[in-house]
């Protein structure tokens, strides 16, 4: 702990003094880094994870003609949203069995709210009548912007703990010049060296993916984080909107006529962008104006299919349906930030190369974890007295258990709020998320009660059974078992359950892995601290 | 009083690189944002190789801080990059 002091910094090697700056990064935002990673991590199948959380609504067993169903919502629309000045819908397509739809109202009226959204059924154009939740779009919003602070607060966080991230990756990457000779290096049953080459094994293995997630995960952001050459180089809207046409369907905002003229058919305008791009590979519909003299209608291509966020799109005259520009091209610089954006979400994948992305980066969630768990391990060999470790030490340890076993019972906690939640209620979906943190809460208040070793054990068995017991909940509570999925071919339920059962048995073996640990603890052998100077020399991260 | 002093002595050139590290190195990768403007790209093609690369250079900027062999000499590598590129900047400003 007080090792790191200048003098010393000054007279040792590069690898130590990147050793003691990866161990720092690491361990400082390590927390916010282990949420991050792993609701990153399951946010991969977030469209899944949504479908699961609204099972009133009946799984699509084809994708329907998005072109009708965007004529549909937009028919939808131009009753109930009669004022509105913008509206845009993300159509249905493999993975998403329903439209979400978001809206701007020019707030004429002042009780009216300006900004409003919603989830319709493709088949009736009606919205959707399942349980409100915010679905796996709460563990995707938690991964970079958290909850309960404003937004901006959210990301800024976000982006310290990724720019920690990658200073932690590449300092990482100098303290082991023997990078891939350690890779092939597995002590086991040798308690701190396991942990260590455990850590390795992992953030070797995945190196070039961790490396990509975190850069490309702060260029999602770069425009909020370095916003200064922007600011220097543009000085009129105009410019401005040079960018933002660069970045995203962009429509300039005209000002309306006036002059009612409803929309023309949207049929029609999606139609010609699935002659241009396949039949379901049309991501939104956006108009502008809609139901005036001079709207504007964009539809824009999907992310499936090809590596990049860059967009793509049509846009159309509202009043008319001509079409008025193809754009599918933009700079150098835009494209690899596009492509940057695509590596990072990864919505252009195929379901085997989704569940790659899921792997890889669980074992990144685990690298962070088994990083965590190592500065404790490291340390606690060399405490004074182990029954009575200094504050920062217990503080790391306390942190650690609710940090990553904690995190598992209070998502899972999450889940469960899900089904057994009534509905209709008012304030539901919030209501689910202030379960989630009232129980991770309450996961750090047992891992302060509790004996460290206690602590670990019961939570990983209170997640273990809480993941186990899920499908269960899920057959008592919906029409959609897993019997009736498996006969279905329903595979995202069917997938639910299983994935369910599976991390149940990996904490049920974590939890069954630590127990044996407290049990033989007492006699730590002394093997282990034996040749301080090989230690002392090959050390890695710590 | 002494005391306090060599605290001050030990820990202080410690405190100074990690605001080197933090302040100094995202002073440098926004200036570097700037800086590329100046490159003979189109404007929106500049402004987002900024953003692009300044991530790149604030690591390797926070790595430097740590590396060199004392706070001084982390601080004087910061200020030699960043008179470099306050031109650059200034240009296009």
């Amino acid at each position: 702990m007080n090792s790191d002091n200048d003098q010393r910094v000054a007279g040792r090697g590069i690898r130590q003094t990147m050793s003691s700056l990866h161990t720092w990064t690491g361990l400082l935002l390590g927390w916010i880094l282990y949420a991050m990673f792993l609701t990153g991590t399951v946010s991969y199948f977030k469209d899944e994870l949504s479908q699961w959380m609204r099972p009133e609504l009946a799984r699509l067993s084809e994708i329907p003609d998005q072109a009708v169903v965007a004529q549909r919502i937009a028919d939808e629309f131009g009753k109930t949203l009669a004022g509105a000045s913008q509206w845009s819908m993300r159509l249905p397509d493999a993975r998403n069995n329903s439209v979400y739809a978001f809206w701007r109202t020019s707030a004429r009226s002042p009780g009216q709210r300006g900004f409003g959204e919603a989830y319709f059924d493709p088949a009736t154009g009606g919205k959707v009548t399942s349980r409100e939740t915010l679905g796996g779009d709460f563990f995707y919003r938690f991964h970079f912007q958290f909850h309960y602070m404003p937004v901006v607060w959210g990301r800024w966080i976000a982006g310290a703990a990724a720019m920690f991230m990658l200073v932690a990756i590449v300092s990482g990457v100098i303290t082991h010049k023997k990078i891939f000779v350690d890779f092939f290096t597995f002590r086991w049953g040798r308690r701190q060296r396991s942990w260590l080459d455990a850590h390795n094994a992992l953030a070797v293995f995945g190196l070039p993916f961790h490396l990509m997630i975190t850069y490309t995960g702060l260029v999602t952001l770069m425009a909020l984080y370095m916003p200064w050459g922007e600011r220097v180089a543009f000085k009129t809207p105009a410019e401005r909107q040079q960018l933002a046409a660069e970045l995203s369907a962009f429509i300039p905002p005209g000002k309306p006529s006036g002059q009612n003229v409803p929309l023309a058919s949207v049929e029609e305008m999606v139609r010609q962008a699935q002659e241009r791009w396949g039949r379901d590979q049309v991501g939104r519909v956006n108009a502008v104006h809609p139901g005036d003299a001079a709207a504007r209608v964009a539809v824009t291509r999907g992310d499936p299919g090809r590596v990049s966020m860059s967009p793509q799109y049509l846009e159309f005259e509202g009043a008319t349906g001509k079409l008025l520009a193809v754009r599918e091209n933009v700079g150098g610089a835009a494209e690899t930030r596009g492509v940057f954006y695509a590596l990072h979400l990864g919505r252009f994948s195929d379901t085997v190369t989704r569940w790659l992305y899921f792997l890889v980066s669980f074992m990144g969630t685990a690298m962070v974890g088994t990083g965590l768990v190592m500065w404790t391990v490291k340390r606690r060999q060399q405490l004074p007295d182990p029954d009575r470790p200094y504050f920062g030490f217990r503080l790391v340890e306390r942190l650690n258990i609710a940090g990553i076993a904690g995190l598992s019972v209070a998502m899972t906690a999450f889940l469960w709020g899900n089904r057994l939640l009534p509905h209709p209620l008012e304030g539901r979906a919030e209501l689910e998320i202030h379960l989630f943190f009232i129980v991770w809460a309450l996961t750090l208040l047992h891992a302060l009660a509790r004996p460290a070793r206690s602590a670990w054990v019961e939570q990983l068995w209170a997640a273990s059974v809480l993941l186990s017991l899920l499908p269960v909940l899920n057959a008592m509570t919906t029409q959609r078992p897993l019997w009736h999925s498996l006969a279905e071919g329903d595979w995202i339920f069917a997938g639910m359950d299983i994935m369910c059962w599976a991390l149940a048995w990996l904490h049920a073996a974590l939890a069954m892995r630590t127990a044996r640990q407290s049990a033989v603890s007492p006699s730590r052998s002394k093997a282990n601290r034996r040749a301080p100077v090989t230690v002392a020399s090959s050390e890695g991260a710590g | 009083m002494n005391a306090r002093i060599q605290r001050v002595r030990s820990t202080g050139p410690l405190v100074s690189r990690i605001v080197a590290a933090l302040f100094g190195g995202y002073a440098l990768a926004a200036l570097s944002s700037v800086a590329v403007l100046a490159l003979p790209l189109s404007k929106p093609q500049a402004v987002l190789t900024g953003m692009l690369a300044s991530f790149a250079i604030y690591t390797a900027a926070v790595v430097w801080v740590f590396a060199v062999r004392n706070a001084l000499k982390a601080w004087a590598g910061l200020t030699i990059v960043a008179a470099a590129l306050l031109p650059l900047a200034w240009s296009v400003s």
